[in-house]
């Protein structure tokens, strides 16, 4: 029943993704252009989906450069270090963090976080605040919980006889979590980086309000860039024809780099089972 | 970690805490409800969308006569959203006095409207563009045009931009338009069309929506905008947003929602004419645009009832320029 349905629904949306090739002719090789002129009112239509593919990955990026450290060392001190009673506080409040909705982030983002940088980094280029780093900024808080609960996890499992070994042996504890607590957990850590880049890529509206979502290829981080999902939601509403085909195309673009994704989470976690 | 499920119940509230906060702090939608424009009205750090305006100034049903016979039936119609919030109105107004009729409004954006009313989804499909300029003319043949409505759109700059109060198109096209082979337009400085030395920043609606395709048709005559430099926000609410924080900014708002947020943004004139519901109902002011209520062949029963309480003098008379649309009757 499920499988069925996600068959459909993956095969729904090839179909449609297809269409702007099948049905309106145009060339494949044409999304690679770094061109997004859709509108039939202009002349000369090209359907560039470069400038989207292209914001999407480094919006998520430098989002994972930004949350791997913090989210990473916060599990690692939840789970190696802290007190019952701090880990007893620390979890709930990660539930709570996953449970804000994304319209949240990116209101906070919009009322702060882009003003805050045109005011203070406005020397560095953040003329007007929207820019690729606000949206990896948001981005970077939205999937903090998520690595850091997936890596916790993978560091509490390892086990206790491990830890005590490396002690007996005269180790120090920051050289038992180094090279004993580490590397045993670092598959499952980088499994939990990989799913915090999947809620990454998939995330459109606290992006979207964030990064002023111009259809240029990403070359400064003060700059405004777009992403796949961002302009999806952007032109759903009114695109019709070509136009809508192409919004079809780019979903296919965005499943097939979840796929990618999901594909790196499996190879990573038979990795860990071998281990 | 074990925790215990007291705990768990106990972060679960505090989840959901949030999540009530966090709906009823973003409650902006433009067909909200007068009970829920009450909260979009208290929530005074949002822009406000026009159905708070539309609440103070005693909006539907309560102040706008009913249709003069009722037709019972249900019927929906979906599109465009800036047309919305009128839509709306009536609709209530017409349930009000018709207890046995169902009208149900929803948004979408013209191209959904267009798109459903042709796939017989909906009975109606508002749009702020004409249906030849959406679907291909085959299909756009099928529908039958009800301009119901003129609606407006004014250019708004951000208030730290002191000195200028009114731009003349070809000022605009200058600003907004890339000369071929450009990838800047010819003006980026305000001190270039009297204002302070500041660059401009421009705000534009996606390339699909209805506010752009007729601000580039009327204003822009047909050329193309540099979206290249320019921030794209994607519904009135954001744009005002985005103008009231960023300096240097301009954009094109809908005049319910320049009217509700009057205070955050600065109104510039078009060619010296001020943007208001007389001087478009007059036609002096040229950023205004039909709205269409799109039906599938000719209609019938309580659509037909509906389309023709839209002509009617409580909604032509009473409830569109209480609302800054602008009659057509």
């Amino acid at each position: 029943m499920v499988i069925a349905a996600v068959v459909l629904l993956l095969g729904f949306i090839v179909w449609r993704g297809v269409q702007l090739f099948v049905v309106s002719g145009v060339p494949v090789t044409q999304i690679l252009s770094p061109t997004w002129q859709p509108d039939p009112l202009s002349e000369g239509t090209t359907y560039g989906l470069l400038p989207f593919i292209a914001g999407t990955l480094a919006v998520m990026a430098v989002a994972a450069i930004v949350s791997t450290p913090l989210s990473v060392g916060l599990a690692l001190f939840m789970a190696e270090v802290a007190p019952t009673w701090a880990r007893r506080i620390a979890q709930p409040a990660m539930e709570v963090f996953v449970g804000i909705p994304s319209v949240v982030y990116g209101w906070l983002g919009l009322t702060i976080l882009v003003p805050f940088l045109r005011v203070h980094f406005g020397w560095l280029g953040f003329t007007t605040g929207f820019s690729w780093l606000a949206g990896s900024l948001v981005l970077a808080l939205m999937i903090l919980p998520t690595i850091t609960s997936i890596s916790y996890d993978a560091f509490v499992a390892v086990p206790a006889d491990m830890r005590s070994a490396s002690l007996a042996l005269g180790t120090t504890r920051w050289q038992a979590i180094r090279h004993v607590v580490l590397p045993t957990a670092a598959a499952g850590v980088a499994t939990a980086i990989v799913f915090g880049l999947t809620r990454a890529a998939g995330e459109a509206l606290a992006v979207q309000m964030v990064i002023g979502n111009s259809p240029i290829i990403p070359t400064s981080l003060a700059r405004p860039v777009t992403t796949l999902t961002s302009q999806i939601t952007l032109d759903m509403s009114d695109a019709t024809g070509t136009w809508n085909e192409a919004l079809w195309t780019m979903g296919l673009v965005l499943l097939l780099i979840s796929l990618a994704f999901v594909l790196l989470i499996r190879w990573l976690g038979r990795g860990r089972s071998r281990a | 970690m074990i925790t215990t499920s007291a705990k768990r119940i106990g972060a679960l509230a505090i989840a959901a805490t949030v999540l009530v906060a966090a709906c009823g702090g973003s409650s902006s939608s433009p067909a909200a409800s007068a009970a829920s424009a009450a909260s979009a009205a208290s929530a005074a750090a949002a822009t406000s969308a026009p159905s708070a305006a539309a609440a103070a100034s005693g909006a539907a049903p309560s102040g706008v006569a009913g249709p003069a016979t009722c037709v019972d039936g249900s019927i929906t119609t979906s599109g465009s959203t800036a047309l919305q919030p009128l839509i709306d109105a009536a609709g209530k107004a017409y349930t009000a006095a018709c207890p046995k009729s169902t009208i149900s409004v929803q948004g979408g954006g013209s191209g959904t409207g267009l798109t459903q009313v042709l796939q017989g989804a909906v009975q109606i499909g508002d749009s702020d563009v004409t249906a030849e300029s959406k679907l291909q003319a085959s299909d756009a043949s099928q529908l039958v045009d009800h301009v119901t409505t003129k609606q407006g759109w004014v250019v708004v700059t951000n208030t730290g931009v002191a000195g200028v109060t009114s731009l003349t198109s070809q000022q605009l096209q200058d600003m907004w338009a890339c000369p071929s082979g450009q990838s800047a337009p010819k003006i980026t400085n305000w001190k270039d069309v009297g204002g302070p030395d500041l660059p401009i920043v421009l705000i534009l609606r996606p390339a699909s929506s209805g506010t752009r395709a007729t601000f580039k048709q009327v204003v822009l005559n047909g050329q193309t905008e540099c979206s290249g430099q320019a921030l794209t926000e994607d519904s009135n609410g954001a744009v005002t947003a985005a103008v009231s924080q960023t300096p240097g900014s301009i954009s094109v708002i809908g005049f319910a929602y320049y009217q509700a947020n009057k205070d955050k943004v600065a109104a510039i004139s078009l060619d010296g004419v001020a943007g208001s519901v007389a001087n478009m109902a007059s036609g002096t002011y040229k950023l205004a645009a039909q709205g269409h209520m799109y039906t599938k062949g000719q209609p019938t029963g309580l659509t037909k009832s509906f389309l023709d309480y839209m002509m009617s003098d409580p909604i032509q008379k009473t409830l569109i320029p209480s609302l800054f649309y602008a009659p057509v009757q």
